[in-house]
């Protein structure tokens, strides 16, 4: 039954009746069909449908996960009134903002763009991109970096190959058009992803604390404007498709990609930028993102207390005779929502016109708590701003520990008769390790970013955190940045995967020089209605929730995709972390790359004795099993506090962790760098243990440090004091090997083999024949 | 002495150049919006990076038209300096100011690293004794493949034009130029970034050398200052 009070819509395809099929196909369970009926009080024009279909999906409800997020903490224990408070925090707004003191502060977030990648790698990637920077700008930042975390399958596949170019060349079109730096990123490569590739893309800005605008819509009678591109047909319903798992069907979905337009983006963020410079004119500004023009009116109403009405007529449209499902589902990029102080409309006029920019006067701010649509005159949705956000369902799923945790988590080498590695065997699995697409070098990624653009990149991409100088007014301040996550460890312990994920994005911070400031998390999932796949995200988030409040790193926003799964199954669960860390003075910046000969060679956190879950595994015995290794947050917590303070002594010249492929990866990578050194060290003290565990093991909480021979002395005594394992284990030669002596006997490699295996891995597998 | 950093839509090292003449070398710089025209008294004229009208035709192919570009134009035929970087270079190119093209990377793809140059004997402002036989310059750009005609590039190099070359060329560039001068001696243009090395932690501060070399010409007191 219709409601008496919506008249017909003037367009009669929209008048059929709504069916249960119609429902269905909106992804809309019979239960929460029912539910929105009672919101109403009757039933939905086929517009309120589409309506509530792109409000209720997970995209935007968030409504499996909803419950597990709360235990994530928002708050900072140390901050103080100049430094660390949270001051927009996560789920409040598009992003989250803390302070880094002196009335300045950062506003980041990571965001998937998954699905649309798999269909369309380039377009998929380019508007993860483009949403990820409005979500920034629209708080008032300015933004200064970007980074990625790719996944992909086993880089041998053809389907792969494809993938990753087309990612790669779409996040390079619109963050180099945009002129935004890509200074960090990570990639990994594994079966898990053959089909549903993860492309999570963040942001991070900078603005003064005066400057920080919010998503609301307040004042009764102020004017709602629509600024930037034109709407088209595009992304039609892009939240609800994201919502569903991925088939041979879904090619098919292809309307419901986006397509990116980078100089529009430049010239909204300049345009917005310098509207929002004019102080009082902005009351409210929101993106339009996933469900375009619905979300950002109903949320800004429902934020602000307040109701919306708009009219479609006036909206700016590309294509001719859309109808009012179309425009208020669209998902054409580059637009944004803006409330203004009622009676300054030509101020907000002028600066778009400056830029050559749509400003159209769509609709005005109501007391009455309803998103109210007009099209053609007629009302052709009227829905209380309420039940679109806060009143979306939520549900806790079915969890269930899966049972190919029984089996993997009790394997051991010894219990399945799994030979250590002979002399030869140690020596040939080091140049394979450094070849696997995971470990080697990304050059041939990050060479397609524009990673220098606003000459404020400090640490270039292939070192183990990005950082960068902000130009923050008249002063300057130093960050470091870093993504993480091994899927493989997820996938064998989640809770423990996840805890990993945190500590070993701190340690990378660390070990750059910086105090881990804030983070920001991107859950990558299968199905939720599957009890196996809910069992890895309920764990995974409750790791990470636990790291967070350990390490006292707050979550400042974040964002969940699921349904990652292909044909073949889910992926691994990727609940991916990114860390900001601050650097308090630039003289603490360090790289991961060795830099003087005659240094010495210090392993913190002893040796290394876990197989589980290492690359090693997987790649020279054909394994993905075991339990993930090993963490223990206190041992941790020293570790990173000693290197810090040992850091910030001048001790320290360079610091690399142990990560994937072990000790000796992370020792060759220090060796490829400018410097060009070789190195010499001495395990075979080390004789009790596994050689394969010890040199290609991936215990956690180890780092490697060049320390001078003068300060030697004085790094062991203060790590004895501060409980942290150390030994000093070798040099740094200028020789072109790297020799190694175990128990097993002496290895060497010639330093410039290993490079070139590390740094042309990815490039050969890569290359087009003919081109230069 | 006066710098003017053009904004094209676009532009997106606008700031980049700002900072290397305002902050790198000290010198009174300002922005002049591409809908200007006048250059405002400007001795050199920077047009910076970006992507200008989003590049989606020609690099430069349209923001040749904006009405500043005439005023640029007339500075030039004036004498005045103007130095064109990446994108500007490109539509310095397009303008007429500058010979030849730029085309698309032969490897298809962008490409930013750090670049050993050659320094070339190119008259007064640009040869080895005022900046070294070799600079370190950051590149950025998708098409940095510089081409002309037979007769053109034999014009160039007969009137040392080129400027710099690339060690190692990384975009296939015809006789690895990556910058050039025009007849005169007062239009330059660089696919290379000196407004990505100048800060104290960039890789190389050789923008700064390249910088006071393009005013050298007109202010030949800029070397004795950073003598």
């Amino acid at each position: 039954m219709k409601r008496a009070d919506l008249p017909p819509n003037p367009d009669p395809v929209l008048n059929q009746p709504i069916t249960p099929e119609l429902v269905k196909k909106h992804g809309l369970l019979p239960e929460e069909y029912d539910k929105l009926c009672g919101h109403l009080g009757g039933t939905p024009t086929l517009t309120e449908l589409g309506i509530f279909s792109v409000m209720w999906s997970e995209h935007c409800a968030y409504k499996n996960t909803r419950p597990l997020l709360k235990g994530f903490p928002t708050e900072k224990r140390g901050a103080t009134a100049n430094f660390g408070r949270v001051l927009v925090k996560a789920g409040e707004e598009n992003a989250g903002i803390i302070d880094v003191g002196d009335g300045w502060a950062i506003a980041f977030k990571i965001e998937s763009h998954n699905h649309p990648s798999a269909i369309e790698p380039f377009e998929g990637a380019a508007t993860g991109v483009g949403g990820i920077i409005r979500d920034i700008f629209t708080m008032g930042a300015r933004p200064v970096l970007l980074t990625n975390s790719l996944r992909f399958g086993e880089l041998d596949s053809p389907v792969t190959k494809r993938l990753l170019r087309g990612v790669v060349a779409g996040i390079a079109h619109y963050g180099n058009c945009v002129g935004v730096p890509t200074v960090a990123g990570d990639v990994y490569f594994d079966r898990s992803y053959e089909g549903n590739p993860l492309v999570n893309a963040l942001c991070l800005g900078t603005l003064r604390h005066d400057q920080i605008r919010r998503g609301k819509a307040t004042g009764l009678g102020n004017p709602v404007y629509y600024v930037g591109a034109a709407t088209g047909r595009d992304g039609l319903g892009g939240a609800s498709f994201a919502s569903k798992e991925l088939s041979a069907e879904s090619s098919a979905d292809r309307p419901a990609v986006q397509k990116g337009d980078p100089f529009m983006e430049k010239l909204l963020i300049e345009a917005c930028l310098e509207m929002m410079a004019i102080p009082g004119l902005v009351v409210g500004i929101q993106d339009m993102g996933a469900a375009g023009l619905t979300c950002s009116t109903c949320e800004t109403a429902s934020r602000g207390g307040a109701g919306i009405e708009i009219e479609l007529d006036q909206v700016p449209q590309r294509e001719a005779g859309m109808n009012s499902y179309e425009v208020m589902l669209s998902e054409s990029q580059e637009r944004m929502l803006v409330i203004v102080q009622k009676g300054r409309e030509r101020e907000i006029e002028e600066v778009f016109a400056k830029w050559d920019l749509h400003a159209a006067h769509v609709g005005t701010v109501t007391d009455t708590g309803r998103m109210v649509v007009r099209h053609h005159g007629v009302v052709v949705a009227d829905i209380p701003a309420a039940s679109l956000t806060d009143e979306a369902p939520v549900y806790h799923r079915q969890s269930k520990r899966p049972a190919y945790l029984d089996e993997t988590s009790r394997w051991t080498p010894e219990g399945s008769g799994l030979r250590d590695v002979d002399l030869e065997g140690a020596k040939a699995a080091l140049p394979r390790l450094l070849a696997l697409p995971t470990i080697a070098s990304k050059r041939w990624i990050y060479r397609q970013y524009d990673h220098m653009v606003q000459h404020g990149t400090v640490v270039l991409p292939g070192s183990d955190a990005g950082v960068v100088r902000l130009r923050l007014g008249e002063t300057e301040k130093f960050i470091a940045i870093k993504n993480d996550c091994n899927g493989r460890y997820c996938y064998l312990n989640p809770r423990r995967g996840a805890l990993i994920a945190m500590v070993e994005c701190l340690r990378n911070l660390v070990c750059s020089g910086a105090t881990p400031l804030a983070m920001t998390d991107n859950l990558n999932f299968g199905n939720p209605y599957k009890p196996d796949n809910f069992y890895q995200l309920k764990e995974c988030v409750e790791g990470l929730a636990e790291a967070c409040r350990y390490f006292d790193v707050p979550v400042v926003g974040g964002n969940v995709s699921l349904y990652n799964e292909s044909p073949e199954g889910a992926i691994d669960p990727t609940p991916t972390v990114s860390v900001v860390g601050f650097i308090e003075k630039e003289a603490h910046i360090t790289r991961q790359f060795a830099r003087t000969a005659g240094s010495r060679i210090v392993l913190l956190g002893g040796a290394p004795d876990e197989l589980g879950g290492s690359q090693f595994l997987g790649a020279i015995h054909g394994l993905k099993t075991g339990d993930a290794p090993a963490v223990d947050l206190d041992a941790e917590k020293r570790l990173q506090d000693f290197l810090l303070a040992q850091i910030r002594a001048g001790r320290i010249s360079a610091a690399h962790d142990l990560s994937e492929g072990g000790l000796l990866v992370a020792l060759s990578e220090m060796l490829f760098g400018p410097a060009r050194l070789g190195a010499e060290v001495d395990l075979s003290g080390q004789g009790s243990l596994r050689v394969d565990a010890l040199l290609y093991g991936e215990s956690q909480g180890r780092i490697l440090v060049e320390v001078g021979p003068g300060d030697l002395a004085e790094v062991l005594a203060d790590a004895a004091a501060s409980a942290v394992p150390a030994e000093a284990i070798g040099s740094f030669r200028a020789s072109a090997m790297l020799s190694v002596a175990t128990g097993i006997g002496t290895l060497n490699w010639p330093v410039a083999d290993l490079r070139s295996k590390w740094e042309s891995s990815i490039e050969t597998a890569m290359k087009r024949p003919g081109l230069g | 002495m006066n710098i003017a950093v053009l904004q094209f839509p676009g532009s997106n090292c606008d700031q980049d150049a700002f900072h290397l003449f305002s902050s790198g070398l000290g010198l009174p710089t300002s922005y002049v919006w591409h809908k200007d025209t006048s250059v405002g008294g400007a001795d050199l004229v920077v047009v910076p990076g970006g992507f200008s009208y989003g590049d989606y035709l020609r690099c430069g192919a349209i923001a040749r038209f904006s009405p500043v570009m005439g005023a640029v134009r007339e500075h030039a035929e004036r004498g005045g300096l103007v130095l064109g970087i990446c994108n500007g270079f490109q539509i310095l190119c397009e303008a007429g100011l500058l010979p030849g093209a730029l085309i698309r990377n032969s490897s298809l793809e962008y490409r930013c690293m750090t670049c050993e140059l050659v320094v070339e004997e190119a008259g007064p402002a640009f040869n080895t004794r005022l900046i070294g036989k070799r600079v370190s310059l950051p590149i950025g750009h998708g098409e940095g493949n510089f081409r002309i005609d037979a007769a053109g590039l034999e014009r160039l190099e007969s009137n040392h034009q080129v400027l710099l070359r690339y060690a190692e060329n990384p975009n296939g560039s015809l006789s690895s130029i990556a910058g050039i001068r025009n007849e005169e001696g007062n239009v330059f243009g660089m696919m290379p970034h000196p407004d990505r090395a100048f800060e104290r932690f960039h890789p190389s501060q050789d923008g700064l050398v390249v910088a006071r070399a393009v005013l050298s010409l007109r202010f030949p007191e800029i070397l004795r200052e950073s003598a």
